[in-house]
C-alpha cells in the first residue's frame, strides 16, 4: 500500500466533505458579524476537525479536541462574550482598516505554498496504522498507547504542561481582577 | 477517491491562512482570538496527518499538548480581554493604540 | 704726494670728527650752567659791550676748546691745502696739461659681476664695480687749487667773524665737514662719488645756513636749500642712471671715452641724460627755476654765505656740467637749453638785485646771475670760459661776501644798506678791498672779472647752436645787458655802502670799528687775487692764455670734429669794447644816482614805475607762487593725500591681511556651519525623515505589527521553499 496515501474510496470522500465543512466554518468565524455567531461557527470547526482526526486513527486527539475545545474553551469564550455588553460590540464594523491589505497579501503568499504543498511528493514512508495502537507490540487501543507515551517518554513535557496550566489559570485569576486595590 | 498527504498539507494551511486572515482583519478583540483558535487547530489537523504518515504516536503526544497551551492561552487572552474591557469600555483593538509612534 | 691724493679729503673730515667731538664735549661741560639760546639778535647795550653781530645775552663769549677748535679747523684746511697743491706741483703742471691723470684708488666699494647689456640699451664696458678712487687732472686740479685755498682763507676770516659765538666749535666741524664733501665732489673718478660729495656738501649747506638754529629764517632758510636742492639732486640721480644703463660703468674714464669714441651710438640718448643731469645742476646752483633757495640762504652767517654760497659749492653744477663736457656736446639740444637757462638766469637775477636793500640779498643775487653765466659759456660750448670764470667768481664773490660780513660787522649786526653810508674813511681796508672786488665782478678790464667775462661774451657771440642761428646773438646781447646791471648793482651797492652820508643810528655809528685781522688779511688776499686771477686766461695773447690749453684734456676730441667758432681779432675788441661800455655805463649810472644824488633818481623812478618796482622787490613773486603751488598745495594737500594714501594703500597691507583674515574666518565659520553642521544636521534630518517613514508603521496596533511579521515569515519561508 502506497504511505503517502491515507485515505482511499469513500473514506476520501469522507475527509473531502468534513475537510470542506470544516474550512466554510473557518470563513464563517472569520466573517460573522455578531461574535457569537464567530463563536458557535468556531465549535462547528472543532467538530469537524475532530472528526477528521477520528478518521486518522487519532481518536484519543479527537477526543481530547471536543472535550477541551468544544467543551471548555468555547464556553469560555460565550461567557466572556455575555460578559462584554453586546450592545457595545453590535455597532462595530467588522473588519478593521488593513483588511484590504491582508485579502491583498493572502491569495499572494497562499498560492505558491498551495502550490508546493499541493505537489510536493515527499518520500515514500512505510506505513502501519496498527503503530498507532501499540504498546510495546501489544495492541492496546489508540488512548492507552497515548498515555503510555505521555507518562513514560513525554512525562516532563506533561508536568511542565500542567504546571503551565497553573500558571495560567493564576494568571488568568490576576488579570480577571477589577482592581488591585481593591483586592480583599 | 484518493487522499495523500498533499490534500492534508493543503487543508491544514487554507485553515491557517483563514485563522491567520481573522486575526489581521477582525475588529473585535474576541474574534481575534478565535482566530488564533483556529490556526492551532490548523497546526494540529498538520500533526495529526503526520502522525498518521509516519505510524507514529509522537504527532499525537505533541497534539494533545497543543491543545494544552490554547486552553491555557484562551484563557489568559479572555482574561486580558475582560480586562481591557474594563479600562477602555471597548473590544476594539484599534483603539488599543497607546503605543502608538 | 701723488699718491697721497686721499689725503686732501680726508684731513678736513679728521678736523670736523675732532671739531665735532671737542663740541659735545664743550657742551656737556657747560650744558648744566646755562640754556639760553646762540645767536639771537642782541640787543644793542650788549652790541656795545661786544660789538659783534653774533653776541649772545649772557656772560659767556668765549666758547669752550676755543683755541683746539680754531687750530684743528684751520690747521686741516691748510694741511689739504699743502697737499693739494703738493700733489699737483708733483704731476705737474705741463703733464696736467697733456692730459696726465693720476688715479689713486682706495677700496671696492660695491663689487660685482660681469656686466650684461641693460635692456636694449648698448652698454657693456666690461665688469663694473664702483671704486673709492680719486682723480687728478687739470680741471680736478685746478679745482682742489682754489677750492683749499679760498676755503683756507675763509677759514681764517671765521677765526675772527665767529670768535665769540657759542657754536664756535659746532661751525667748524661743519665746515671741515663741507670741505670733505666738496673735496670728494671734486676728486671723485666716478659718478657714485661725486654724487656723494653732491649730497654732502647739499647736506652741510643745511647745517650751516640753519646754524643759527634758533632763529626761524634760519632754520626755514636751511629746510628751503635742502629741500630744493633735493629736487635737482632727483634729476642728477636719474642722470647717472641713464649713464648706467647706457656705458656699463659710473667711471669717467670709461665713460667719457666711450661717448667720444663712438657718438653715434649714444647720442640719441644723451639729451635725455644731459638735460636730467643739467637739472642736479640747477638745483645746486641755483638757476632758475631752482634759485629760490640761495637768497634764503643769506640768513646763514657770512663766511658761510661767502664760502659755500659763492665760491665752491654753488660752483660744483658748472663743475659736474663740464667734467661731463663730452656728454653734453654729443647733444645740441641739451646745450640749447642750458645756454638758455643760464642766459635768463642771469638777466632774471640782476634785475632783482638792483631794487635789493639787504646787503647780502643783492650779493646772493649776483651769484645767481653769475652763476647763470657759466652755464651760459658751458651751453654754447666754451667749457673752458665757464671753468675760468668760476676761478675767477670764486675770488671777487669771496671778497664781496667777506667784505659785507666784515661791513656788518663794524655795524653790529646791520645788513640794511639804507642805514649804511659813507663809511669808507671809517673801514678803510673793508672798503677798498671790497671796492677792488667790485671793480672785477663788474668787467672792468685789468682785474679779473673783465678776462673771464670777456671769454664768455665772445664765446657766445660765436656760438653756433643747431636749430636757433640767431638765438647766439639774442643770448649774447643778454648777456650783454647782464653785464651793464651786474654793474650798476654793484656800484650801487659800494655807494649806498660806503659813500655818502651814514644814515643809521648815532650809537652804532660810534661803534663802528675795522675788523680784526683774522678777518681783514684773507680779505686783503682775495682782493690781489680778484686783480690777478684773470691774467692766466688771456684770451687773444698766445702766452697769455693758460687756462685754456691747461684744461683742453678735458675737451676730449669728439669724432667727428666739430670746427670751434673763433672769432677774428677785431671782432674780438668790438665786443670787449661792448663790454667795457656797458660796464662803464652802468658804474657811472649807479655812482651819479647813489654817490651824488642819494637814490633820489631810483627813487623818482620807483615812483614813476610803482608796479615795476614792486615786482622787482617782490623778486617777481616767485617765492610767493612756489608757497601757494607746491607748499600749500602738495604740502597741506598732499599731506593730506598721504594720509588717505597711507591709511589705504599702505594699510592696505594689514588692512588686508585683517580682511583676509577675517574672509579666511568667515570660509571657516561657514564651513562649521554649513558643512559639518550640515552633515550632522543632515545626518539627523535624514534619520528623521527616515524616522518619520517608519513612525506610521508604529501604528500600536498589533494586528498590523502582526500583518508586518505574517509577511516576513511567509517571504522566508517561500524563500526556503523555493530555493533550496
Amino acid at each position: 500500500m502506497g504511505s503517502n496515501l491515507l485515505l482511499t474510496g469513500g473514506a476520501g470522500g469522507l475527509f473531502v466533505a468534513l475537510a470542506l465543512l470544516a474550512l466554510g466554518c473557518a470563513v464563517a468565524v472569520v466573517v460573522a458579524k455578531n461574535p457569537v455567531h464567530s463563536a458557535l461557527f468556531l465549535l462547528a470547526s472543532f467538530l469537524w476537525v475532530a472528526c477528521i482526526f477520528i478518521l486518522q486513527q487519532a481518536e484519543f486527539v479527537g477526543a481530547v479536541q471536543i472535550l477541551v475545545y468544544a467543551g471548555g474553551i468555547m464556553v469560555l469564550f460565550l461567557f466572556v462574550i455575555m460578559l462584554v455588553h453586546q450592545r457595545t460590540v453590535r455597532g462595530l464594523v467588522t473588519f478593521q482598516n488593513q483588511w484590504d491589505f491582508a485579502l491583498l497579501f493572502l491569495p499572494v503568499f497562499l498560492a505558491p505554498f498551495l502550490y508546493v504543498l499541493g505537489t510536493e511528493k515527499l518520500p515514500e514512508v512505510a506505513s502501519n496504522p496498527d503503530a498507532l495502537r501499540m504498546v510495546d507490540g501489544r495492541i492496546v487501543g489508540n488512548t492507552k498507547a497515548v498515555s503510555w507515551l505521555l507518562y513514560r517518554d513525554y512525562l516532563l513535557p506533561f508536568e511542565v504542561a500542567s504546571i503551565f496550566l497553573l500558571v495560567a489559570m493564576i494568571g488568568a485569576v490576576v488579570l480577571g481582577k477589577r482592581s488591585l486595590e481593591k483586592m480583599d | 477517491m484518493t487522499v495523500t498527504i498533499n490534500h492534508f498539507l493543503v487543508v491544514s494551511f487554507l485553515l491557517f491562512a483563514i485563522g491567520f486572515f481573522g486575526v489581521l482583519v477582525r475588529r473585535n478583540f474576541l474574534t481575534v482570538l478565535m482566530s488564533v483558535e483556529l490556526m492551532l487547530n490548523a497546526v494540529n489537523l498538520n500533526l495529526i496527518a503526520f502522525s498518521r504518515r509516519l505510524s507514529d504516536l509522537t504527532g499525537q503526544v505533541f497534539s494533545v499538548f497543543v491543545i494544552t497551551i490554547a486552553a491555557g492561552e484562551a484563557a489568559i487572552g479572555l482574561a486580558l480581554t475582560i480586562s481591557l474591557f474594563r479600562q477602555r469600555k471597548t473590544l476594539n483593538v484599534e483603539e488599543a493604540d497607546v503605543l502608538k509612534g | 704726494m701723488k699718491e697721497l691724493i686721499w689725503a686732501i679729503p680726508l684731513f678736513p673730515l679728521a678736523g670736523f670728527l675732532v671739531n665735532g667731538f671737542l663740541y659735545l664735549a664743550g657742551m656737556r661741560r657747560r650744558g648744566e650752567r646755562e640754556r639760553h639760546p646762540e645767536g639771537v639778535q642782541p640787543a644793542v647795550e650788549s652790541v656795545k659791550e661786544h660789538g659783534h653781530p653774533h653776541a649772545h645775552l649772557h656772560p659767556e663769549t668765549h666758547p669752550p676748546f676755543k683755541s683746539a677748535h680754531t687750530i684743528v679747523g684751520t690747521v686741516s684746511v691748510a694741511l689739504s691745502c699743502l697737499f693739494a697743491f703738493g700733489a699737483i706741483f708733483d704731476v705737474g703742471w705741463k703733464s696736467l696739461a697733456h692730459g696726465a691723470v693720476q688715479i689713486v684708488t682706495l677700496y671696492r666699494w660695491i663689487p660685482l659681476g660681469v656686466n650684461q647689456s641693460v635692456g636694449h640699451v648698448p652698454g657693456p664696458l666690461g665688469d663694473w664695480f664702483v671704486d673709492v678712487a680719486f682723480r687728478l687732472d687739470s680741471l680736478s686740479a685746478l679745482m682742489i687749487a682754489f677750492v683749499t685755498f679760498v676755503g683756507f682763507l675763509i677759514h681764517v676770516y671765521s677765526v675772527g667773524y665767529m670768535g665769540h659765538d657759542r657754536g664756535y666749535g659746532r661751525y667748524f666741524a661743519y665746515l671741515n665737514l663741507f670741505m670733505f664733501a666738496m673735496l670728494v665732489l671734486v676728486l671723485a673718478d666716478n659718478f657714485l662719488l661725486l654724487f656723494v660729495g653732491w649730497e654732502g656738501v647739499g647736506l652741510c649747506s643745511y647745517l650751516l645756513i640753519g646754524y643759527d638754529y634758533h632763529k626761524k629764517t634760519a632754520a626755514d632758510a636751511g629746510k628751503k636749500a635742502f629741500v630744493v636742492n633735493r629736487i635737482g639732486d632727483f634729476g642728477f640721480i636719474l642722470g647717472i642712471f641713464g649713464i648706467f644703463a647706457l656705458f656699463g660703468s659710473l667711471e669717467f674714464t670709461k665713460v667719457f671715452s666711450a661717448a667720444a669714441a663712438d657718438p653715434a651710438r649714444y647720442a640719441p640718448y644723451m639729451t635725455l641724460v644731459c638735460l636730467c643731469l643739467f637739472l642736479g645742476a640747477c638745483g645746486k646752483s641755483a638757476q632758475f627755476p631752482l634759485y629760490v633757495w640761495l637768497p634764503d640762504a643769506m640768513a646763514g652767517p657770512t663766511p658761510v654765505s661767502a664760502l659755500i654760497h659763492a665760491a665752491t659749492m654753488v660752483t660744483a653744477g658748472v663743475y659736474m656740467v663740464v667734467r661731463c663736457n663730452v656728454l653734453f656736446r654729443l647733444s645740441p639740444r641739451a646745450l640749447v637749453v642750458v645756454a638758455i637757462i643760464g642766459a635768463f638766469t642771469a638777466v632774471f637775477a640782476a634785475t632783482i638785485g638792483i631794487v635789493q636793500n639787504d646787503i647780502k640779498k643783492v650779493l646772493a643775487y649776483s651769484t645767481v646771475s653769475q652763476l647763470g653765466y657759466m652755464f651760459l659759456a658751458c651751453g654754447a660750448g666754451a667749457f673752458v670760459a665757464g671753468i675760468f670764470h668760476v676761478l675767477t667768481h670764486a675770488f671777487f664773490k669771496a671778497c664781496l661776501f667777506l667784505g659785507s660780513g666784515s661791513v656788518i660787522h663794524a655795524l653790529a649786526g646791520e645788513q640794511d644798506v639804507r642805514k649804511m653810508g659813507g663809511l669808507a674813511p671809517k673801514i678803510p681796508t673793508t672798503y677798498r678791498t671790497f671796492l677792488i672786488a667790485t671793480l672785477a665782478i663788474s668787467g672792468v678790464p685789468f682785474f679779473a672779472g673783465f678776462f673771464s667775462k670777456d671769454a664768455i661774451l665772445s664765446a657766445v657771440y660765436e656760438a653756433r647752436f643747431e636749430g636757433v642761428p640767431s638765438l647766439a646773438k639774442v643770448l649774447w646781447a643778454a648777456a650783454l645787458v647782464t653785464a651793464g646791471l651786474t654793474a650798476f648793482y654793484m656800484f650801487r651797492l659800494v655807494s649806498l655802502t660806503f659813500y655818502g652820508k651814514y644814515r643809521g643810528t648815532e650809537e652804532r655809528e660810534a661803534a663802528i670799528h675795522e675788523s680784526p685781522k683774522s678777518m681783514t688779511i684773507p680779505l686783503i688776499i682775495l682782493a690781489a687775487l680778484s686783480i690777478v686771477g684773470g691774467y692766466v686766461g688771456i684770451e687773444f695773447v698766445d702766452w697769455g692764455n693758460l687756462i685754456k690749453p691747461f684744461l683742453s684734456p678735458i675737451l676730449l676730441p669728439i669724432a667727428p670734429e666739430a670746427a670751434e667758432g673763433h672769432a677774428a681779432l677785431g671782432r674780438e675788441i668790438a665786443l670787449m669794447a661792448a663790454s667795457v661800455a656797458v660796464a662803464g655805463a652802468g658804474i657811472l649810472l649807479a655812482w651819479t644816482w647813489y654817490a651824488k644824488r642819494q637814490g633820489r633818481p631810483a627813487e623818482r623812478l620807483a615812483q614813476r614805475w610803482p608796479g615795476v618796482y614792486r615786482v622787482l622787490s617782490n623778486k617777481y613773486y616767485v617765492d610767493e607762487f612756489y608757497e601757494a603751488v607746491f607748499v600749500e598745495g602738495f604740502a597741506k594737500e598732499g599731506g593730506a593725500f598721504l594720509w588717505d594714501f597711507d591709511a589705504t594703500v599702505v594699510d592696505l597691507i594689514p588692512n588686508g591681511a585683517a580682511a583676509v583674515t577675517r574672509g579666511l574666518s568667515w570660509v571657516a565659520a561657514a564651513f562649521d556651519e554649513y558643512v559639518v553642521d550640515g552633515l550632522v544636521n543632515g545626518v539627523a534630518n535624514t534619520l528623521q525623515a527616515a524616522y518619520q517613514g517608519f513612525r506610521k508603521a508604529e501604528t500600536g496596533r498589533v494586528q498590523n505589527y502582526a500583518l508586518f511579521m505574517g509577511g516576513g515569515l511567509f517571504a522566508i519561508v517561500a524563500v526556503y521553499l523555493f530555493f533550496r
